[in-house]
């Protein structure tokens, strides 16, 4: 009664025909979250150059980590949001006395400050109910490899880690707002208890401890799968075959290649369009509006020392926020086919 | 009842095993999301899943295929999958069926000919007559069954199971348990295999071809042959090609190569018909051969927590431990021999219950216990009636039971018509809740809505209320047993803060009192007390590193649960080593073995199959009994032994395996039973050991018989004896229902329990008042009546709010827009939530009308961080006949704008 011991080879598409007992398909072919991200154990303390001093990491190698969601999966628990306050202590809103949102079973509505996880619930449904679908998606920070948010720091608190993920460090954060508009994911906010700009961190204390993140970690269905980016995405092209070997030809991947802000650490798997998820189809870098001379000459106002256009400008930058954080929404909430 | 445990056969990983799962009766995904992983795994790998549910829940979201369906049809349903499945093509060529059913069910056992179905009495079996209260006055029956038409042909075979005993503690002048053993002639024990043997009678008839009009098949092919494709759609809304999607799915995916597997929960217990709908499944699952398989059987998820363990170690008032009928003044109970006499089963594996009783009863008064006292039998207290839940509130009401302890329940926003419940709160002279917060229950003397809403006040309620905070799990030592029969250990991590102790600590506490009370007493029915054991207290090791120095001994209580011989102490390696002289004492049989000896305690072990490996985990805390995983899984392999097939292997007979020796047996030959799970069967019984028909327990069944805990070894496709409702599921409609019974001309179960009385009046049929179907149900982000998530923040932000699911169809025609604030309302009261209105929900068209469904989930109440109305006080109390369960998940309700 010997069972083979190696790991199981990843999911092939189609119905299982092993028998039990040996590798393959009959074995799950998604491990268990904890399993999914085993630190590793040789070569650890790699070393990169950030900001130009040398860090040592925990247990994982230094090389691009993060999040691929398969949104196939997700059951909408919400264990995702919870784990994520959890963990990184953020309050509810209003001390959990919130307000029914109307909006399908999500109440939280929108990641922000206090919100670093949030689950997004698509109702689509036919007048007669012969074709209907509840979409579900737990939404992150996309820890971008061409950051919006980390190009416009003003301060500097925006770094990029070891990970290749991206961390506001509050103690250096002046609450400007600037991150806040520049995301074009609508990603970061502030957060009311410290007035600093927060948003994922990606678990990085967590990291570099050599632990996964607490949302992944709580995830019960591995919708969220967390691990170095280049194996997760031969996890997604396989899921991504399977699918459309099943007929599923709307599933598509999103942010796993370059073509979306330079790539995504987090990226996900879909089956509709982005912007029915709420993510945008094309999003663009605060860059892309910035001729460089101009960006220069405004460097050069800055250094004039025009402090008298602060206030004004954390007006228009809130300004931002709430029109970028409602073109983000919108596929959601319009849902074109929500009942009712 | 068909297959022996009141248990899940299988464990949620075996689901990955799985080529199809049909969730029904169940939100797996929402209520047990967990578990819904291994739902998942079997998705990616290939598996189809179904999902059967009035509503497009986040379960559906999941699914390949929704079978949209009326709340309360299932049976209708599961019937119209049976009758499809047993006159499919498939089914009547592939030879597999015909050998799984032919030889591990009673399909050809002959039925005794006088026997009529509810096809010739237009919905009724044949005995029924009118039920006469007893003393209590509160069993509620509406009829009463007589089952001796329902008996094999050749002479009724008992039945052991708690689902029989519930119905036989409410009832007077049924008599199952082991039916015609008042006449026999049989001595007194102990010993009390004498007593046992004597209760042997012939075994039954069969004919293996399966034609015998009067063979349990071809009743059962009668029974279900107007359940057509048409007649599903008609009584449950669920379009054809839904229903036939669904069967065809099944039976594409059963067989010797593949496997399909049942999920069910609350959905399919609380009706007035629930053991029946789990039964079909259990039917349903024996026909097309998944018991007892890989990726097969039936996966009762269980509520959380350890609602597994509390039926173990039952807080049960109809069992004690390990599913012994709890003795009542009902049934001749009066010695212990009457007691074994009625309740044992000769030819099964309940042929050991005097070992089990005797143990037990040897670990309540230990020493005092002795042969020539019936081991203290005469002290053990006795039931006189139905005293579940519903039936003791309103005893409350009445005045009979002037106290309750309410501990880790919410009867104020969790029990049913809680209007009801909490007017029987104030009539108590105490109350007790032990609990994390000050629930509603602990709060109903200044804040209930029968206290705001001015209609009683404080200063006339006489309950004293004691409130009495709780430790939390990882507050102490102790057991969660799941939903798969795993008995998992957790230790202590920390002290509790304050006076906050664990309910172990409380209960004993409030032991030693009592027993202080009762001291010197020469009362006889105090001398059960005062001879109980309760010695628990911690040994200094074990709270050295605490602040709480008296938390009671886990170890202790511990060891009387595995049992250990009553002299020495020295713990019992498992069940099979219990006697009937007192000589071993073991509180629960089934357990027996979770401690087999000093130092090893299996509940606490953590070792997982390496990757790849089946997935039984073996050394992974313990599952009872005796650690098997799949339950009935000698059915995984053919009757000669071999597996059914390579893909499907699981147990299989090895002849060349020997046994290890023993004293009895020091040269065994060989031949053991071997597979990656330990058979739930005689190790070293081969397939083809004939049955001794002279011969009590397991050698009274052949080498092919793996239905162990039955009388006949059989899976039961009819069930002559253990449901007081009838030997087939049958369609009934709700007792509140929009729509007459399209199948028969009964109504309702015609045995069923009401306590119909002033504030608990239920709907007549089709009363155009009420005219749309309520079902209650949870949501992933709450916990029950809310007392684990309403108080916390994290949680309570998710949900906030009570909410009603509407169609927008319904919306519609009653003017109401999202989130407007619907006043729901049933003749027992009303309440006011916003309205959800979602495509998720859809009218259906059932026996030409059009039904709308409305959705409450039930988490709110007037205590906490979130608030809102109580659900329950919406629902009627009324009850399954075999179990008391309530039905909550089909009533009758009116929707208005508030």
């Amino acid at each position: 009664m010997a069972w083979q011991t190696q790991a199981s080879p990843p999911a092939q598409p189609g119905p299982v025909s092993t028998p039990i007992g040996s590798p393959g398909p009959a074995t799950p072919p998604v491990a268990s979250p904890a399993a999914q991200a085993t630190p590793s154990t040789q070569g650890a303390s790699g070393s990169v150059e950030v900001a130009g001093a040398p860090v040592q990491t925990g247990q994982y190698n230094a090389e691009p980590m993060g999040f691929y969601t398969d949104t196939t999966v997700c059951i909408g628990c919400k264990a995702c949001e919870v784990a994520c306050k959890e963990w990184n202590q953020l309050p509810a809103s209003n001390g959990g006395a919130n307000l029914l949102s109307g909006l399908s079973y999500d109440n939280t509505r929108r990641l922000d400050g206090e919100h670093w996880r949030h689950v997004r619930f698509i109702e689509q449904f036919d007048e007669s109910r012969s074709q209907g679908r509840w979409l579900m998606m737990s939404d992150v920070c996309k820890h971008c490899v061409q950051a919006g948010c980390l190009e416009v720091c003003p301060t500097g608190a925006i770094i990029r880690t070891e990970f290749d993920t991206v961390v506001i460090q509050s103690d250096t954060c002046n609450g400007c707002r600037a991150c806040i508009p520049a995301c074009p994911f609508g990603v970061i906010e502030v957060n009311p208890v410290n007035n600093t700009a927060m948003k994922c961190t990606l678990c990085y204390d967590r990291l570099q401890a050599g632990l996964q993140p607490a949302c992944s970690q709580a995830c019960p269905t591995a919708s969220i799968q967390f691990g170095p980016i280049r194996e997760l995405k031969g996890r997604a092209n396989m899921r991504l075959e399977q699918l459309q070997g099943q007929g599923v030809d709307q599933a598509r991947l999103y942010g796993a290649d370059d073509s979306i802000v330079g790539g995504l650490n987090s990226f996900y798997l879909l089956v509709d369009e982005p912007e029915v998820y709420g993510l945008p189809a094309n999003p663009q870098l605060p860059s892309r509006n910035v001729p460089t001379g101009a960006g220069l000459s405004a460097l050069g106002a800055a250094a004039l020392g025009v402090l008298g256009a602060v206030g004004l400008r954390k007006h228009r930058m809130d300004q931002f926020a709430e029109e970028a954080r409602a073109s983000a929404a919108s596929g959601a909430v319009d849902g074109e086919v929500r009942g009712g | 009842m068909r297959l022996g445990r009141g248990a899940a056969t299988t464990y949620p990983g075996n689901l990955v095993h799985s080529d199809c799962i049909l969730i029904e009766g169940s939100n797996m995904a929402e209520c047990h999301p967990v578990a819904f992983r291994f739902v998942m795994q079997a998705k990616l790998a290939g598996a189809k899943i179904i999902h059967a549910d009035p509503r497009f829940t986040r379960t559906t979201a999941m699914a390949d295929v929704h079978a949209p369906l009326r709340a309360g049809s299932d049976i209708a349903f599961l019937g119209g999958l049976i009758n499809y499945v047993i006159n499919s093509e498939r089914w009547n060529t592939d030879p597999f069926f015909k050998e799984y059913v032919s030889t591990y069910t009673n399909a050809g056992t002959i039925i005794n000919p006088e026997f009529q179905d509810t096809e010739d009495l237009d919905g009724i079996f044949s005995g029924l007559g009118p039920y006469q209260e007893g003393e209590w006055g509160l069993n509620g029956f509406t009829g009463q069954y007589d089952n001796k038409t329902w008996q094999y042909a050749q002479g009724p075979v008992g039945d052991q199971g708690r689902t029989a005993n519930t119905a036989q503690s409410g009832e007077t002048g049924v008599s199952s348990g082991q039916p015609g053993a008042e006449a026999a002639q049989v001595p007194v024990g102990p010993p009390f295999d004498p007593v046992v043997q004597a209760l042997l009678k012939p075994p039954p008839t069969s004919d293996p071809t399966l034609q015998d009009p009067n063979c349990a098949f071809q009743i059962l092919k009668r029974h279900f042959s107007r359940y057509t494709p048409e007649m599903v759609e008609r009584v449950t809304g669920c379009p054809q090609d839904q229903f036939i999607a669904t069967a065809d799915m099944m039976l594409a995916n059963s067989g010797a190569e593949r496997t399909t597997s049942i999920c069910y929960a609350v959905g399919w217990t609380q009706h007035t018909y629930g053991p029946q709908m789990i039964g079909a499944a259990a039917l349903l699952q024996l026909l097309l051969g998944n018991m007892g398989r890989p990726g097969g059987g039936i996966l009762a998820l269980r509520g959380h927590a350890t609602i597994q363990g509390s039926t173990d170690i039952p807080t049960l008032y109809h069992s004690i431990h390990g599913y012994m009928a709890h003795p009542t003044i009902l049934k001749q109970h009066e010695t212990l021999t009457d007691y074994v006499k009625a309740e044992a089963l000769p030819r099964s594996y309940w042929a050991n219950l005097p070992k089990f009783m005797v143990s037990y009863l040897k670990s309540m008064w230990g020493e005092a216990a002795t042969p020539e006292n019936d081991f203290g039998y005469g002290w053990h207290p006795r039931i006189f009636g139905d005293h579940s839940h519903m039936p003791m509130v309103l005893a409350m009401m009445d005045g009979e039971v002037k106290g309750m302890m309410a501990m880790g329940q919410n009867p104020a926003v969790g029990g049913q018509n809680a209007v009801m419940q909490r007017l029987a709160l104030a009539k108590l002279d105490w109350l007790v809740v032990k609990d994390n917060f000050e629930t509603e229950t602990a709060a109903f003397w200044y804040n209930s809505p029968e206290v705001t809403g001015g209609q009683i006040a404080t200063e006339d309620i006489p309950t004293e209320v004691f409130f009495f905070p709780s430790a939390q799990v990882a507050e102490m030592d102790g057991s969660y047993t799941n939903t798969q029969r795993l008995v998992q250990f957790h230790h202590k991590a920390a002290d509790p803060p304050g006076d906050c102790r664990s309910d172990v600590w409380w209960t004993y506490e409030l032991g030693k009192r009592l027993k202080d009370l009762y001291a010197g007493s020469t009362a006889p029915r105090d001398q059960g007390f005062l001879n109980l054991t309760w010695d628990y207290e911690p040994e200094p090791e074990e709270v050295e590193q605490w602040a709480i120095k008296d938390e009671p001994s886990f170890d202790k209580i511990l060891r009387e649960i595995n049992g250990y011989e009553s002299g020495t102490g020295k713990l019992l390696p498992s069940f099979t080593a219990l006697k009937d002289d007192g000589s071993t004492t073991c509180a629960s049989w089934i357990y027996s073995g979770i401690y087999p000896e000093e130092g090893k305690l299996r509940a606490a072990s953590r070792n997982p199959d390496p990757v790849g490996g089946p997935g039984t985990n073996l050394n992974w805390a313990y599952s009872w009994p005796a650690n098997r995983r799949v339950l009935y899984n000698r059915a995984a392999a053919r009757p000669d032994g071999t597996p059914w097939s390579e893909r499907k292997k699981w147990v299989w007979w090895d002849p060349n395996k020997v046994p290890a020796p023993t004293a009895a047996a020091p040269n065994p030959p060989p031949g053991m039973w071997d597979g990656y799970d330990v058979p739930d069967f005689v190790a070293n019984k081969a397939p083809n050991a004939p049955a001794d028909p002279n011969a009590i327990g397991l050698a009274g069944h052949a080498g092919t018989d793996p239905f162990i805990m039955k009388a006949d070894g059989k899976g039961w496709l009819f069930t002559p004896t253990g449901l007081v409702d009838g030997p087939l599921p049958t369609h009934y409609e709700p007792l509140e229902t929009p729509v007459r019974n399209p199948l028969y001309g009964q109504q309702v179960n015609p045995v069923l329990k009401r306590w119909d009385r002033e504030g608990n009046v239920a709907v007549e049929v089709g009363d155009p008042a009420y005219p749309y179907v309520l079902s209650t149900y949870r949501l992933t982000e709450h916990h029950l009546s809310g007392v684990m998530s309403r108080w916390l923040p994290w949680l309570a932000e998710l949900q906030p709010e009570l909410f009603v699911e509407i169609s927008p169809e319904l919306a519609t025609e009653k003017g109401i827009q999202n989130v407007d604030l619907v006043r729901v309302s049933t003749p027992r009261g009303q309440i006011q939530a916003k309205a959800l209105v979602t495509r998720r929900m859809r009218p259906l068209n059932v026996a030409d009308q059009v039904i709308h469904h409305v959705g409450l989930p039930w988490h709110w109440g007037y205590q906490g961080v979130v608030t809102g109305s109580v659900v329950n006080d919406l629902a009627l109390l009324v009850g399954d006949p075999n179990v008391s369960i309530h039905e909550g998940k089909a009533f009758v309700c009116n929707v208005e704008k508030a």
